[in-house]
């Protein structure tokens, strides 16, 4: 912090510099903005740890009420008496789906990735880059309406020529009603995840040293093998990172999921088949009609998920800071 | 097994601006080759071309001949993959990739070629690491990560990646500017004894180390800024030190300039 | 020389075969040709399906042509370059689709009448009604949670950078602002229902929906700003406190000024983040159908939640008036964020 003003012998005239009004009101000045900051930065935590007591606090008395296993019970009818309500069919829902996100995501994003670092001219990546992040731009609900209008009439076909042909593995059988199923789903969330992750991930392979990438190509690799001995090792981590960023938002999407899932609170194995809830879109679905312990209990349900993200996120971060220890820095 | 370069009007490009021009030189086979020249001559952007790692820089053309015991590296049949492979290159800052062993550094590019059985890359690490002179300080740590190593060991860890591919000709760029004296000379002294076996050209900007290790020497120099380097002089580099015919060369020698 | 591990004379490799420079074309004809055929004899159709199945066929085609004319490792090169470009094609075809049908949708109703009337006495089967109300809502809670949060947040960042250096709070207060991104916005919306709505029992109005709006700004708020202020150059703060400056004016004076433009951006993209956010909306605000400008009572509407409603009913009407809101959504949205991104390019201090 600065000490007593005292202006070094110089040109500076009085009345340019804040002290000449006295050192001690300068110095409280500064003492109460560094408090302030502190109290903004405290208020922070104490944001965080509210949410958490908050939402135990709503979801305690519809708990009690519950007759039913909280965990294992798939019914939904809290308002009902006796009260009987359970997650067991949303949490499957929220990872089934953004698992299947993820996978069908995390492919596209790394190639868009690399493509946009090694494949495309210079002049062209960055506007390139503005057009893909701006897939990240569009509101969840736009995503809905148009996975409602649009891609659920298409994926009905696509439904039944994957069960025609694929339908001897167990997740494609179906008794031939398609649509708005978790498959359906899981590919909005893919394309809503895809620009977070592929945005990260071209931020870890323009890191690359190049003295890496020349190391590769001047012992003979092709691009490709260079990628792979170079880039793609290095960006490991990043890489990391950028799925668990996507996997936690594909877990949270409430809206889109919302509108494209036709919603029971059925745990099935068949992704084909429409149905399937997760725990944010009945939140989102059911919470206009819901009692008092009607909404303590989607509370809860928004307590469970609140801590499944903090685990993703926690355990990322100790992935990330763990393989750090093997990237060994270069000289 | 070690060739013979011919570089022929030799004319580089990074983009519309010409970089070098006309150069023409030969490199003996089992020799040592240094170019030397002030910063900005042009002497790395040559060597560059000889492996056809110029033209990696986006927009970087090359014109003219750079014939490997006969063959233009740069005719339209050649696959520069391939050129890479027979040309290897050591650069200036070490480079190991950070995320393998010492074992997997050596072999990386040899894995490219084909599979391999585990005794036969066995075989060759030993051989390389020994011809490098890093054997016996990390055979007992093969499975370490390659960056662990001090300065001195990760450049010569990357000679001896270089040369497990058996190259024909090794090209050096300023191998030694990032380490300290020691390793420098352990490295000259490598490369004495690699000349036996490949053709290796090196740049460098230290003028005694080119007396001290080559058999003939190039001198670049640029006539001002904003044009391309030439090639002034090359000759044995006893002829190059003591009685320079070009009078640039001689200024440049005796430190009246660069 | 080690025996067998090394080809003698590897140039001549290189003429086991290289593919010409118009293959590439001439396998994407084949592919284009082959597909048409397939289209027109079979009942699959559609203009993306067709793009979609000829990148695929392309990629395959081309490895395997590869493959027999110039080998393995050629053949994987190409494989992973064709494939990186059909990623691209794979992310730029939905952007196109989504954008292309909104706004072929949207402009349908995006009337006058859309702009200024509510939904006030309209059913959901009448052709009439609009966003005006939700407009006005989104408008406000925007407002106010800007309101709360850019200060707020401009001040934890300046702790974090100026005072937090190298302290443990420092670092936890930065762990929590990132577990704070990754919150999902309907548990924000969660937490001012239970905190604001229930507890206090402040009922639904636009100023909860802008807390919950605020909760999710303001960790997008710290991370861009405190981005920025780490790019002002030590230097300058030295420049200013050798002058006998205090450090707060410092901050204000020189250090904020000097990443305005920075900052600027970093709210304008936002503010473009939660004027798209439903979920937390859906559970403060709840939404009505008449107009509300006042956001301190009463329920408002807002206009993703008029999106979201509208899209959930089986009326076209009610369709068709979901894809001029989503229409209006996505034009605000752009133009905050192209205008943000445009910004920054012009910015003294670059970041990205």
């Amino acid at each position: 912090m600065a000490s007593d003003v005292k202006t070094k012998e110089g040109p500076v005239s009085p009345g340019t510099v804040s002290g000449t009004s006295g050192s001690d009101h300068g110095r409280l000045l500064d003492r109460i903005f560094r408090r302030f900051t502190v109290a903004s930065a405290l208020l922070v935590l104490v944001i965080l740890v509210a949410i958490a007591l908050f939402l135990l606090q709503q979801a305690l008395p519809a708990l009690r009420q519950n007759t039913a296993n909280f965990f294992t019970e798939t019914r939904w009818a809290p308002d009902d008496t006796p009260s009987v309500f359970g997650i067991a069919a949303l949490l499957y829902g929220t990872l089934v789906t953004a698992v299947l996100a993820m996978t069908m995501a995390m492919p596209v994003a790394v190639g868009v990735a690399l493509c946009l670092t090694q494949y495309t001219p210079r002049r062209l990546a960055r506007p390139l880059g503005y057009v893909v992040d701006l897939l990240a731009a569009v509101p969840s609900v736009v995503y809905g309406l148009w996975g409602l209008i649009y891609l659920v009439p298409k994926m009905v076909p696509l439904s039944a020529w994957i069960s025609t042909y694929f339908g001897w593995i167990p997740i494609f059988t179906s008794d031939g009603i398609f649509g708005k199923s978790i498959f359906t789903a899981s590919v909005v969330l893919a394309i809503m995840v895809l620009p977070v992750i592929a945005a990260v991930s071209r931020e870890v392979f323009l890191q690359v040293p190049r003295e890496n990438q020349e190391a590769a190509l001047a012992l003979g690799s092709t691009r490709w093998e260079m990628i792979r001995l170079s880039v793609l090792p290095f960006g490991r981590s990043g890489l990391i990172s950028a799925a668990v960023l996507g996997f936690g938002r594909a877990l949270g999407e409430t809206i889109a999921v919302a509108l494209v899932l036709s919603a029971n609170y059925t745990i099935s194995a068949h992704l084909l088949t429409p149905g399937g809830n997760t725990i944010a879109a009945n939140i989102a679905n059911t919470f206009g009609e819901a009692g008092t312990i009607g909404r303590g209990a989607l509370i809860a349900s928004g307590l469970v998920l609140f801590v499944i993200t903090l685990i993703v996120n926690f355990s990322a971060r100790a992935i990330v800071a763990r393989r750090r220890d093997f990237t060994a820095a270069t000289t | 097994m070690a060739k013979r370069i011919d570089v022929s009007d030799l004319n580089v490009y990074y983009g519309a601006f010409r970089a070098v021009e006309g150069v023409t030189l030969t490199i003996e086979p089992r020799s040592i080759t240094a170019f030397i020249g002030p910063s900005g001559c042009g002497k790395s952007t040559v060597l560059r071309t000889i492996n056809r790692m110029h033209e990696v820089i986006p927009g970087a053309t090359v014109e003219g001949k750079v014939l490997l015991d006969g063959e233009d590296i740069y005719g339209s049949e050649i696959d520069p993959v391939n050129v890479r492979r027979t040309i290897g290159m050591v650069f200036q800052k070490p480079n190991p990739f950070p995320t393998m062993s010492i074992y997997d550094n050596v072999v990386a590019g040899l894995r490219l070629q084909r599979r391999y059985k585990r005794s036969e890359l066995d075989a060759v690490v030993e051989k390389s690491l020994r011809g490098a002179n890093l054997w016996e300080e990390v055979k007992d740590r093969l499975e370490r990560p390659g960056a662990g190593l001090s300065g001195g060991q990760q450049q010569r860890l990357c000679i001896a990646r270089a040369i497990s591919v058996e190259p024909q000709v090794l090209l050096m760029d300023e191998p030694c500017s990032a380490l300290d004296p020691i390793s420098t000379l352990a490295i000259e002294d490598l490369m004495q004894e690699l000349k036996e076996r490949y053709t290796i050209v090196i740049v460098t900007h230290n003028m005694q180390q080119a007396a001290r290790v080559s058999d003939s020497t190039g001198f670049f120099n640029i006539a001002g800024t904003g044009l391309p380097g030439k090639l002034i002089e090359m000759d044995a580099t006893q002829k190059i030190f003591s009685n320079p015919t070009e009078k640039k060369t001689e200024d440049y020698i005796t430190g009246r300039f660069g | 020389m080690t025996q067998g591990t090394i080809d003698v004379d590897p140039l001549h490799l290189a003429t086991r075969g290289r593919l010409p420079r118009y293959a590439t074309l001439l396998i994407a004809v084949g592919c284009a040709l082959v597909l048409w055929v397939v289209f027109a004899l079979t009942p699959a159709q559609g203009r993306a399906d067709f793009l979609v199945a000829l990148v695929l066929l392309f990629v395959v085609a081309q490895f395997l042509v590869s493959y027999f004319v110039e080998g393995g490792r050629k053949a994987r090169d190409r494989l992973a370059a064709s494939a990186a470009v059909a990623g691209l094609f794979a992310a730029l075809l939905p952007l196109a689709a989504i954008l292309g049908f909104t706004i072929v949708k949207g402009l349908k109703r995006l009337d006058i009448e859309f702009l200024t009337h509510s939904m006030r006495n309209v059913a959901d089967s009448d052709p009439g009604g609009g966003a005006y109300h939700a407009i006005i809502g989104t408008l406000e809670q925007v407002a106010i949670a800007t309101l709360f949060s850019v200060p707020l947040g401009l001040m934890v960042s300046i702790y974090l950078v100026e005072y937090g250096r190298d302290r443990r709070f420092a670092r936890l207060v930065s762990t929590f602002v990132d577990v704070m991104t990754g919150l999902p916005s309907i548990i924000a919306g969660l937490f001012i229902l239970s905190l604001w709505v229930l507890v206090l029992n402040q009922g639904f109005s636009g100023f909860a929906g802008a807390l919950a709006l605020s909760v999710i700004m303001l960790p997008v708020v710290v991370r861009t700003t405190e981005e920025m202020l780490r790019l002002v150059p030590a230097a300058l703060r030295e420049a200013s406190f050798a002058l006998g400056v205090r450090k707060w004016r410092t901050v204000v004076s020189i250090v904020i000024p000097t990443a305005l433009p920075g900052i600027t951006t970093g709210v304008m993209l936002a503010v473009a983040r939660v004027i798209g956010e439903t979920a937390p909306v859906l559970l403060t605000v709840f939404g009505a159908a008449s107009i509300n400008f006042n956001p301190f009572s009463g329920p408002q509407e807002s206009l993703p939640l008029f999106v979201f409603d509208q899209a959930s009913l089986p009326n076209n009407t009610a369709v068709d008036r979901a894809w001029a809101g989503a229409l209006t959504l996505i034009i605000l949205v752009l133009v905050l964020t192209t205008a943000a991104r445009l910004l920054t390019s012009r910015s003294a201090l670059r970041g990205r």
